[in-house]
């Protein structure tokens, strides 16, 4: 019983994540992403190493997809339609509408680049159908053994964590989450469940953000003063996700301010995918939600679409453009256009992959090289936007906290990130942690049950309540304090070629036929106590004086029942008046004549109480002796 | 387990209420009220014109013919501000012992608030996100309704109850009479008066939502799914998962329909058993073959009877065919009716055939060369539209794959913007009356005739014969058309699908594998002669049935590391292998766990259970072993079994007492006490 984690991108970087989760024998491939910084192989996943012959089908149980980000889901339409998988294909209602798009938009970009196309919009359309979308919560049953659960997680419309269970063994795959909410979505949320493993991304490994608002109003005064000054601001995104968080910021920040400058949608794309956004509106945050009625938050009332023409066009405007990252395309295009202009803004993530366009302006260089031969001398102003979709140091580590998981392994990441996550989570938490490389496996044991078959009676037994009430002795008003301690206590049974079963004692002497032997104790002995017998005058006040002093000194000790005799568990005392009591076993001393006989018996369970008790009882024989020597 | 049926299934509108009992807790499945039974009350406007013309009619009408049993006519009907009938025998239900509510439909929930409301109420309710809401909807709307109602006859002075007494009771005629008292009379304390808003509001706060397939988990011991049932948008059955076994509970279910997504049987296959509460479409002619329609007052039937049940396959079956079908009926209706001039009432209660409904008279009337204009009045209708454009992930596959191509998934947004269709939350709102025009067409509640917009337009349109007013099935148009009389405009009457037809069912319960089925006592005849491939098991109203448990032993789960704790000891005689268990058991999401105590005893357990046979001759071999010896004595007791006897001199005094099933130790030395003890035991096998 094993989990196996293959890790097949993400390793140590982002980009192209995709990991394969072996638990106990069952293959789950968690995301299937594409790499924006590599044009060559190494763009993809090395499936080969799932298996060498290619048969994708027999290999994999189920393919999960945690959210339409290409660096999770590029690579999959290259998997469906090139490599074969035919298998079953899970992502949420958003996912499977949005992406798409998503991969539609990248297509076009290739092409746009000169490059080889990877995939056909068929292609796209084709890997699609086989996709089988699921609701937040909602658990699926793969196959017999293999049950997946999505939870929501906040960072793009959609986005889920993945719980996955075989057996006894459970894990959790989070994809890209928040733990914070944002303008239009909520943040992650996930029950608290018995994990053998997580596996989290760790984008910002090492930062820990403050208030959100803040940095907003940094964004939003950054526009405004670029359009003020007649500026011209470029907005590169990807058609889905920040491009609908930064347009309902800017669209209800227009309306505040009234400004009229125009706010441009690259292409009919995006103002599609904002139909989407309408209909799959239960996906956003409660604020959005709770709109719906009255005014879909996504009905953005300043946005327009925008015509090539329009980019020599003279006066302000904003204008958002795909992809993202400045990685190709429109957005590149416009780019070379206005980026040498002093007045003009152009915005960017905090995070671009390595390779893009993006990714070299973080250097505050003048010049940029964007393709072979053209060079651009960057003018315009460069606004970083510091707000991000991911969680932060914090988020991580509450997550793991609140998961408490036996094994994390960290993905999705820097090393440097990786590293300072992986200690505090081991020195703070006390989990183990890994930061595999790409191709790496990294194994652990899993949780495991021996299933047993119990009797009804020993479940009754179980759970039946076994109240102790303790008293405070300091303080006479102290409550009565009761705890339940219930006692599991039965008999395990392996017969050869049947299933382990656990039996009542009672019966297991039904079970293998027997009756059942009693070993008991036994032991009648004298008191001489002559100071007490005059003041009693049956037998019944003498038990129940003698009680009263043992449970002085005996806790556990009760009260007689009417026929003078103390019972305690399988501890009885009584009186004896049989004076052939086989049970009186003299030790030669003489007995003396006027002495009260007590006999007792018990069984093995009880030795320590009944030898207990028979001390006291002695010890009490030899002070009222004392006592009426004295007298 | 224990299973209650509370009330039965009256269709769509009326679904069953049952109480299990399943590992100690109380589930109550539904918690509907009787809406049909609103056709005693008379309405408002045909009140306000009786009153208008002839002074108040009931007095003059109860004092001219005190004891003779009346027709049934307007003038019966009761004059009061309406009550509302719950479920009869829930009532007798101490509320408070019910641990678990779970609503399949909205439908379902009408009756929930008077339950909430009640004192002591503490149970978990579970219905799915789209039930909660479109609930909550209806609840507010028949709130709203009834406030126009109360508005009429003012503030309440007297209720049902104290306005009728018992000669007028027994003056009604018997259709209001069964009605008001039930069949056998004892239902009177069912009537309540309505709810609150505050009291649907307060309701609602108590419904914890589901998504379909969401594993709820009650008190660790229950885990509780919906699963959509193919009804309406958001209805569900229900799986749920205990201990001691696997129920699955079956509302009305409809395999494929237009708009809710299909029926989910997965989660239902191999259940230990099967509560089948789906007879809303079910005649109890089925067993018999017979076809003649029992309800000759229903003037247009557009239900189509196609017979291919033979052919007949899960997957393949589309009822949603036959239901598109009766749909454009209506509309070729509407439109005939509308040709003629007169006026189409819709006064149907159901969301999914509206919102069809809606579409296709839009093409009904885009293609034709006439326009005139769709208006949905109703309190809710505006935010119930909106509604319906945001849950696509609760919506069958054709509506699901419009949301992938970017289409709307119901046509009625656009419609509205492009002012085909007009909604409305009153009839008097100042934009209606400016836009009014006739003939058009009309959807607003509420299908019982009695309250809402529905009963002003009646009070129109009723006597042009050109109207049409379009009903569904479940109502008894005679009673409910009644105030409205003389009627010359036409009615037509549908029965859209509200449940499995009987003849599926024993192929769908074939299919679903449980090991026992609960159906109610009136489907024996029909049921009994399967009994030998369905093992079922026949229900009564309101009888407690006591479900046995095959299973004698349940499932546990020992943790490893305490499994490896136990000390195993071999039997001698068999391929036995034993040993003392001792832990900790705790019941989480519907499963047994035992896991060790935290501090792990380390003490040797004593064997406290033995069996074998004591012989002397061993025992004082092995005692001598160890260092003690004695002699032995056979003595005879009382009673005739005897006993030997083995008296102990060293190293102390004692005696050991040995009968068939009995060994008995003596000595005051406790030492002495133990080394027998153990002696003994090695000559026995123990645990």
């Amino acid at each position: 019983m094993a989990i196996e984690c293959l890790v097949l991108g993400a390793g140590q970087e982002v980009g192209k994540s995709c990991v394969v989760v072996t638990i106990n024998g069952k293959k789950i491939m968690f995301d299937c992403g594409m790499h924006m910084g590599y044009v060559d192989h190494r763009r993809y996943p090395d499936f080969s190493r799932i298996s060498k012959s290619g048969d994708f089908d027999n290999a994999i149980s189920c393919v999960i997809i945690t959210h339409f980000h290409l660096d999770h889901i590029g690579a999959l339409p290259y998997f469906t339609e090139v490599c074969g998988y035919t298998g079953p294909i899970y992502m949420t209602y958003p996912t499977k509408a949005l992406a798409p798009l998503m991969l539609d938009d990248y297509r076009k970009v290739m092409v746009g680049r000169g490059e080889e196309q990877q995939f056909t919009n068929d292609n796209i359309l084709n890997c699609m159908k086989k996709v089988t979308a699921v609701d937040i919560k909602q658990t699926v049953q793969v196959d017999k053994d293999l049950q997946i659960r999505a939870y929501y997680a906040g960072h793009v419309l959609g986005a889920a964590m993945f719980y996955a269970s075989v057996g006894d063994a459970a894990m959790v795959y989070t994809g890209d989450y928040n733990m914070t909410p944002d303008r239009h979505l909520g943040a992650a949320q996930i029950d608290r469940l018995r994990l053998d493993l997580l596996i989290t991304e760790s984008t910002y490994g090492k930062t820990i953000r403050d208030s959100k608002y803040a940095r907003e109003r940094e964004f939003l005064k950054a526009v405004h003063n670029c359009v003020a000054s007649g500026g011209k601001v470029l907005i590169p995104t990807f058609a889905l996700g920040r491009a609908q968080e930064l347009c309902i910021l800017l669209d209800d920040y227009w309306e505040r301010m009234n400004l009229k400058v125009p706010i441009y949608f690259s292409s009919g794309l995006t103002i599609q995918a904002n139909l989407y956004y309408k209909v799959l509106i239960s996906w956003t945050s409660q604020k959005v939600k709770d709109t719906y009625a009255t005014r879909n938050a996504f009905n953005f009332k300043n946005v327009q679409s925008f015509e090539r023409s329009l980019i020599h066009a003279p006066g302000p405007c904003v204008l958002f453009a795909t992809p993202g990252m400045l990685s190709g395309g429109f957005s590149l295009e416009v780019f070379k256009h206005w980026a040498p202009c002093e007045y003009n803004l152009i915005t960017l993530p905090g995070y671009c992959v390595a390779g893009t366009v993006g990714h070299k302006l973080s250097d505050k260089t003048t010049k940029v090289d964007v393709d072979k031969d053209t060079q651009i001398d960057v003018r315009c102003k460069i606004h970083r936007l510091s707000f991000s979709p991911h969680t932060d140091e914090k988020g991580i580590m509450d997550l793991v906290n609140f998961l408490s998981p036996k094994n994390v392994i960290l993905v999705h990441g820097d090393i440097i990130n990786m590293d300072h996550l992986k200690g505090r989570i081991e020195s703070e938490l006390g989990i183990h942690s890994y930061c595999p490389l790409n191709n790496e496996t990294v194994s652990f044991p899993t949780t495991h049950f021996v299933k047993a078959d119990a009797s009804v009676k020993f479940i009754r037994s179980s759970l039946t309540p076994n109240f102790k009430f303790g008293k405070d002795e300091a303080t006479e008003m102290a409550p009565v304090q009761v705890c339940d301690e219930r006692v599991t206590q039965g008999i395990l049974t392996m017969e050869t070629g049947q299933k382990v079963k656990i039996l009542h004692q009672d019966e297991v002497l039904t079970m293998v036929g027997a009756e059942q032997t009693e070993v008991e104790f036994a032991y009648c002995f004298p008191l001489s106590l002559c100071r007490l017998k005059g003041h009693v005058t049956d037998d019944n006040s003498l038990i129940r004086i003698v009680s009263g002093k043992i449970s002085n000194e005996v806790v556990e000790f009760g009260v007689p029942d009417d026929m003078g005799v103390i019972q305690v568990n399988s501890f009885r005392l009584a009186v004896c008046k049989n004076d052939n009591c086989s049970f009186r076993i003299s030790d030669g001393s003489t007995v003396s004549s006027d002495g009260t006989f007590f006999c007792c018996n018990w069984s093995i369970a009880d030795k320590d109480l009944a030898w207990r008790v028979i001390s006291v009882m002695k010890n009490m024989d030899s002070s009222v002796d004392s006592v009426s020597v004295a007298l | 387990m224990k299973f209650t049926s509370l009330s039965e299934t009256g269709g769509y509108n009326l679904p069953p209420c049952n109480i299990v009992n399943l590992c100690g807790f109380h589930i109550l499945f539904d918690c509907p009220l009787d809406l049909s039974a609103l056709t005693i009350f008379s309405p408002i406007s045909t009140a306000l014109y009786e009153n208008l013309n002839e002074q108040t009619f009931s007095c003059s009408s109860s004092a001219s013919h005190p004891k003779t049993e009346k027709l049934l006519d307007k003038n019966n009907l009761i004059p009061t501000e309406p009550y509302y009938k719950t479920v009869e025998r829930l009532h007798l239900w101490d509320v408070s012992l019910i641990d678990v509510v779970l609503i399949s439909s909205p439908m379902g929930m009408l009756g929930l608030p008077f339950l909430t409301r009640t004192e002591g109420f503490s149970a978990k309710v579970y219905a799915t996100e789209v039930t909660a809401r479109l609930g909550q909807l209806l609840m507010e709307d028949l709130v709203a309704m009834h406030t126009e109602y109360t508005q009429f006859y003012g503030p309440k002075e007297t209720g049902l109850l104290q306005s009728l007494n018992w000669d007028e009771l027994e003056a009604l005629p018997p259709t209001l009479k069964e009605v008001l008292l039930g069949k056998d009379g004892t239902e009177l304390g069912s009537w309540l008066s309505l709810y609150s808003a505050t009291d649907v509001k307060e309701c609602l706060r108590k419904v914890q939502s589901l998504k379909y397939a969401e594993e709820a988990c009650y008190n660790g011991t229950l885990i509780i799914k919906a699963l959509s049932s193919g009804l309406e948008i958001g209805s569900c059955n229900w799986s749920l998962k205990s201990p001691k076994r696997d129920v699955s509970y079956i509302s009305s279910s409809v395999f494929s329909s237009g708009t809710a997504m299909d029926f989910d049987f997965h989660a239902l296959l191999g259940s230990d058993v099967l509560i089948y509460s789906d007879f809303a479409s079910w005649n109890g002619d089925t067993c018999v073959e017979s076809e003649n329609s029992s309800s000759s007052s229903v003037p247009v039937d557009c239900s189509t009877k196609s017979d291919n049940a033979h052919a007949w396959e899960l997957q393949d079956f589309d009822e949603s065919s036959e239901e598109m079908e009766k749909l454009n009926f209506i509309c070729s209706c509407s439109m005939n009716a509308v040709k003629a001039g007169g006026s189409v009432l819709i006064p149907i209660g159901r969301l999914g055939i509206i919102l069809q409904l809606l579409e296709l008279l839009a093409l009904h009337i885009e293609s034709s060369d006439i326009k005139i204009p769709i208006f949905i009045v109703s309190s809710v209708a505006e935010e119930l539209l909106a509604y319906t454009t945001i849950l696509p992930e609760w919506l069958c596959k054709d509506r699901q794959e419009k949301l992938y191509s970017g289409n709307p998934v119901f046509a009625h947004e656009e419609l509205i913007k492009e002012k085909k269709i007009h909604v409305f939350p009153s009839l008097h709102s100042h934009e209606l009356l400016m836009l009014w025009q006739e003939p058009c067409i009309v959807v607003c509640p509420h299908w019982s005739l009695r309250l809402g917009p529905v009963v002003h337009l009646l009070q129109r349109w009723h006597a042009d014969p050109n109207a049409l007013l379009v009903l569904e099935e479940g109502v008894d148009t005679d009673l409910a058309l009644s105030p409205f009389k003389p009627i010359a405009m036409k009615v037509l009457q549908c029965s859209f699908v509200s449940g499995l037809k009987s003849e599926k069912v024993p192929q769908l319960l074939k299919m679903l594998q449980p090991k026992l089925i609960l159906l109610p006592d009136y489907t024996k005849p029909y049921f009994n002669p399967l009994n030998e491939s369905l093992s079922c098991l026949f229900f009564n109203e309101n009888e407690t049935l006591s479900v046995p448990n095959p299973n004698k032993h349940l499932e546990v789960n020992i943790a490893t590391d305490l499994a490896s704790q136990l000390t195993l000891s071999k039997l001698k005689s068999e391929e036995l292998t034993i040993a003392r268990l001792k832990g900790k058991l705790f019941v989480d999401q519907a499963k047994h766990y035992i896991v060790a105590e935290k501090p792990t005893m380390s003490s040797k357990m004593m064997p406290l259970v033995h069996w074998g046979t004591v012989d002397l001759e061993s025992l004082v071999l092995a005692l001598e072993k160890i260092g003690v010896k004695g002699s032995m004595e056979k003595v005879k007791d009382e009673d005739e079994f005897g006993s030997n006897v083995l008296h102990v001199f060293e190293p102390n005094k004692g005696l050991i007492q040995v009968k068939e099933t009995t060994t008995v130790i003596s000595t005051e030395d406790e030492n002495l006490a133990s080394l027998i003890s153990d002696a003994v035991h090695s000559l026995l096998n123990g645990i």
